[in-house]
């Protein structure tokens, strides 16, 4: 008894003392970097929030039925509304998603199911590039091309720089996705007598569809805020218009001019526009995030 | 020999020129004319490229036939001679020459890694979708060699279904994901859909358990559910052959049961083989057995030949569990 005693306590609380000084240093890390990650992520959180807070609080106070319906008024007057470049933002965006969708979309799904050679190692190269050229170098490009030659600005100048922006945003999400699904679901299909593209159509964009929807939704998003492409392609207008060989107003061009401007009425229009904007990105983002939450099920 | 004379000559009418003819007949407006008459059956070349005459069938079911005797006799729907394939530089399959009989269920067996699954996938090429992957010697359905050049391979893969080795639905419903072969081949009507979906359920026994939730996503049934959901799609298709590959290793003894229950009605219309790791399977549900080792078929026979007295002594000892 005597002996065993110490003999089975000792390596005992040897091991215990051990334990703990590994423990609380364990313990320490481990708070360290919760506390660290944590502070982290209130800081990238902050100038968000702070956004958030200031477009609202500036810009609601803009927001009224005339906003939404109503053209600016005259230089002095007060009142009047952005209906011109609210309406102008929609009709663009849809301009460049006729444009990048599609080309955005079929290009990824190429690139997915038959882009392992040569010129697919090429299409991809050249979508990251396009991705990476700043935004006002497109509508250079478009201006040379769209606008130079009929001699005006239009909206569907705009939306075509718009739209090319969006291409490289799509078709590698869309690329990414659609490699995503398993092979078995493509044999499953081709097995029961489908043609390659019909199963790529169907059964493998049906299995990424939630993901290359938040894709495109995302960039659209992202498409919705560009002032830079559009200065020289769909220009501005200051008055209503849904022509397309046009100049055409849009929220962020409008947000700029009134910002820039020395009334204060105006200075409250641009909160108002940019709140707008804020508004309809935020939907789009939660609209995608409700596409991404059954990814993972669809895909498997 | 004289069931043989008999089954032989009944031959011709099973086939598929008798629509045609009776029509010849339509138009020449002799309306009595038999279907099933004899002098214009026997008259009728045979269309239908057997290496010998249909007898095989029968003598495959009694089993009972001398074994020299009942090989010769086969119906071959499926035959592959000196089929080669390499993955790349490895070669998988040698030189097999095989023959799939007609109205039969054809057992695969043999070790993991042996070439079964790519052994089926050449039969329907699912292979093709593969890189890297070579094949030479022919496969021929119906005489016809499937990887000639300007074959359909759609059309093809319509006529050899396949159910593959690990449940693969549709991220889709469940009636759609059977009603999704019948309408690729353009089937809408509805009611016909629906009829079509629920005896396919049916006949791989899993309607029971799904028929209240048609609607409900393929991804939610169980692991055995999924794979009978994929036979049901496989059905709905009307192969002529069905490849299954190890279709009840998900599945538990009741569904397996009824999977083989299944297999053996099935063998009335179509052509079935099956890769099986399980021997009492092989040995219950099949009419021939093939037996594959290191990418080579050793031997094929009557599945009663195969587990009763083997030729080759690797077959006997695979089967007996000695091997390797
Ligand atoms: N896609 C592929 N690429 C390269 N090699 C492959 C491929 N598929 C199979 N193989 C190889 O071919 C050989 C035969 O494989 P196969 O899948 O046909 O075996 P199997 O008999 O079906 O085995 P199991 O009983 O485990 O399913 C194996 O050695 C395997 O490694
Ligand atoms: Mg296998």
């Amino acid at each position: 008894m005597e002996q065993t005693a110490p003999l089975t306590i000792a390596p005992q609380s040897a091991l215990r003392s051990q334990n703990r000084l590994r423990q609380t240093r364990r313990r320490l890390a481990n708070a360290g970097m919760w506390i660290g990650a944590s502070l982290a992520t209130i800081i990238a959180l902050v100038p968000l929030l702070m956004i958030l807070y200031y477009v609202t609080a500036q810009g609601l106070p803009a927001l009224n039925a005339d906003f939404f319906t109503k053209l600016p008024k005259p230089v002095g007057e007060t009142g009047g509304g952005m209906a011109h470049a609210i309406v102008g933002s929609f009709i663009l965006i849809g301009l460049a998603s006729l444009i990048g969708l599609p080309l955005g979309v079929l290009g990824g799904i190429y690139l997915a199911e038959f882009g392992n050679n040569r010129f697919g190692w090429t299409v991809r190269f050249a979508a990251d590039v396009l991705n990476g050229i700043p935004s006002i170098v497109i509508g250079i490009f478009v201006y040379a091309v769209a606008v130079r030659p009929v001699h005006h600005f239009s909206a569907m100048s705009g939306g075509l720089a718009l739209g090319i922006m969006m291409i490289p945003t799509i078709m590698r999400t869309t690329e990414e996705l659609v490699r995503l699904v398993p092979m078995s679901l493509r044999e499953a299909a081709l097995a029961l007598g489908a043609t390659r593209w019909r199963a790529v159509l169907k059964i493998v964009l049906g299995a990424a569809k939630g993901g290359v929807i938040t894709g495109i939704l995302l960039a659209i998003a992202r498409i919705a805020g560009e002032t830079a492409p559009l200065l020289f392609t769909a220009f501005g207008n200051r008055f209503f218009s849904v022509k397309l060989n046009e100049p055409m107003s849009s929220l962020p061009r409008e947000i700029y001019t009134f910002a820039i401007s020395p009334y204060e009425d105006w200075h409250q229009k641009a909160w108002g526009g940019s709140l707008v904007l804020v508004l309809i990105i935020l939907v789009l983002s939660l609209v995608a995030r409700y596409f991404t939450r059954g990814r993972y099920k669809a895909v498997r | 020999m004289s069931s043989f004379m008999t089954i032989g000559t009944l031959e011709p009418k099973n086939k598929g020129a008798k629509p045609i003819m009776q029509t010849a007949q339509n138009l020449e407006a002799a309306p009595t004319a038999a279907p099933s008459e004899a002098p214009t059956g026997t008259t009728a070349p045979v269309p239908s490229p057997t290496i010998l005459s249909r007898p095989a069938s029968a003598s495959v079911e009694n089993g009972r036939k001398p074994r020299t005797e009942s090989q010769m006799n086969i119906t071959a729907k499926v035959e592959t001679r000196d089929l080669n394939l390499f993955y790349g530089p490895k070669q998988a399959l040698k030189s097999i020459n095989a023959q799939v009989a007609a109205n039969a269920i054809t057992a695969l067996i043999g070790p993991s890694g042996c070439g079964k699954s790519t052994f089926l996938r050449c039969l329907n090429r699912m292979n093709d979708l593969i890189d890297n992957v070579k094949i030479k010697g022919d496969v021929t359905l119906d005489g016809e060699n499937i990887y000639a050049r300007g074959v359909d391979v759609v059309a093809l893969r319509q006529r050899v279904g396949m159910v593959f080795q690990k449940p693969n639905p549709f991220p889709m419903s469940i009636f759609d994901n059977i009603a999704y072969g019948p309408r690729l081949q353009g089937i809408k009507h509805k009611q016909e859909l629906r009829d079509l979906v629920e005896k396919c359920l049916h006949q791989a026994a899993l309607w029971d358990e799904v028929k209240d939730d048609l609607k409900k996503s393929a991804l939610a049934l169980s692991g055995g559910q999924q794979q009978r959901l994929c036979i049901a799609r496989a059905l709905a298709t009307k192969p002529e052959v069905l490849l299954m590959d190890e279709p009840a290793s998900a599945l538990d003894p009741i569904s397996t049961l009824k999977i083989e229950e299944l297999m053996r009605e099935l063998k009335q219309q179509y052509t079935i083989v099956i890769v099986t790791h399980n021997m009492q399977q092989a040995a219950r549900v099949s009419d021939r057995t093939g037996f594959f080792l290191l990418g080579e078929l050793i031997e094929m026979d009557q599945s009663s030949q195969i587990f009763t007295d083997p030729c080759d002594k690797r077959t006997e000892d695979y089967i007996t569990g000695r091997f390797g």
